[in-house]
């Protein structure tokens, strides 16, 4: 089932590549310089994971689309990334760290359980990006601590922040024919395992950060189908926009 | 915005320090006032990174932080992308003394005449490789 493959490696090179503009968002805006460098540099991870993702989705795919052509020249509707990733900054650092704890946590687990996968391409792609995102799971980790557990101020606004993004987690673990196919195959990992690796980490995290556990309803996930929040689509436009004006353009 | 730094901190808070170089600061807006709150409370800590396996840990640079390891997440991040080493220290800044300037000539010029100390006035046997 070649589709179902294709359209997996979508989904996955599509998170990377929609939370990698939005890390690249923080370029100058970061609290501090440092931190600048090291959102963007995380970023940049992300679109290498992407580029090699969307590559082999479109070497599945046969009709030699390449990696430009998925990430510059498909519409709003046809990404597959999840709506965590696209969810705005809105010039806020907790928001930026909650995300970036909770999507990398889900990540680790994700690239741990692909280096096993029948599909020799995954486990490669995976074996790479698993050690840049065990550095991202350990930077996000101390942010959140330092912020959870510092003053009364970080610790309400970092508290707040898990919460906003809290919702948003669960579309990660969300089965469907696709996931379903994939993992009787041995290509893809269990989500029900990915979500048991993931919510171990976020509690002790949380716990030891002196945060609470959002008690909060996740919402529905419909990125996978295509189905987005308002966001991604002024992200596309941004993002898009020279390569649709000078098509192939280089520098 | 149209406030300048340099009305509101001495001449002294605006220098670089350590391994960011001399920056020009007259009439640059610095953004100081814009910092995170508590950041003027930072440490300095130097930092350290071995190029590779078996050399020796060379001096950097420096840089702000609140704690070791975002000392260490930051050095990471503004010394090491370019594939720059494979370990890093950070020290803080008021752990090291230092041999001061002043005392420059008392500390190293007695050692300027003393040529015996250096090993050259020995013959190397030939077959020995240099």
């Amino acid at each position: 089932m070649s589709t179902h493959r294709q359209e997996y490696v979508l989904r996955l090179g599509d998170d990377a590549l929609v939370l990698s503009h939005r890390l690249a968002e923080w370029s100058s805006n970061a609290p501090q310089l440092e931190d600048d460098i090291a959102l963007t540099n995380i970023g940049l991870d992300l679109l290498g994971q992407a580029r090699s993702l969307l590559t082999y989705a479109g070497k599945l795919e046969g009709r030699s689309r390449d990696e430009d052509d998925f990430a510059y020249l498909r519409q709003e509707s046809e990404y597959k990334s999840c709506q965590l990733v696209e969810q705005p900054n809105n010039d806020d650092f907790g928001f930026a760290i909650a995300r970036l704890l909770f999507f990398s946590t889900y990540q680790v687990a994700l690239y741990s359980g692909l280096t096993h996968s029948t599909d020799a391409t995954l486990s490669a792609i995976a074996a790479k990006a698993l050690k840049e995102v065990l550095y991202h799971r350990e930077y996000s980790t101390s942010w959140t601590l330092r912020l959870g557990d510092g003053t009364a101020e970080s610790h309400e606004r970092m508290q707040q922040s898990i919460n906003n993004v809290w919702r948003f987690t669960g579309e990660l673990f969300e089965k469907d024919a696709v996931v379903d196919g994939l993992t009787s195959e041995g290509v893809a990992p269990d989500p029900e395992r990915l979500s048991a690796e993931w919510n171990l980490y976020i509690d002790s995290t949380l716990a030891e950060a002196t945060l609470d556990r959002p008690n909060v309803p996740f919402r529905a996930g419909t990125g996978r189908s295509g189905r987005h929040s308002e966001h991604l689509g002024y992200m596309l436009a941004e993002m898009q926009y020279l390569h649709r004006l000078h098509p192939g353009a280089t520098w | 915005m149209s406030e300048n730094p340099a009305t509101n901190n001495s001449v002294a808070d605006l220098q670089a320090e350590g391994g960011h170089g001399a920056v020009p600061i007259a009439g640059v807006p610095t953004g100081l006032g814009a910092q995170p709150p508590g950041s003027d409370k930072w440490t300095l800590f130097e930092v350290f990174v071995r190029a590779r396996r078996g050399l020796s840990h060379n001096h950097v640079g420096s840089l702000h932080a609140a704690d070791a390891e975002m000392a260490l997440h930051n050095a990471r991040d503004v010394y090491t992308r370019r594939q720059e080493g494979v370990s890093i220290w950070v020290i803080p800044s008021t752990a090291i003394t230092a041999s001061s300037p002043d005392e420059k000539d008392q500390y190293f010029e007695p050692a300027a005449d003393k040529i015996y100390r250096h090993p050259t006035f020995y013959d190397v046997p030939s077959g020995v490789q240099m």
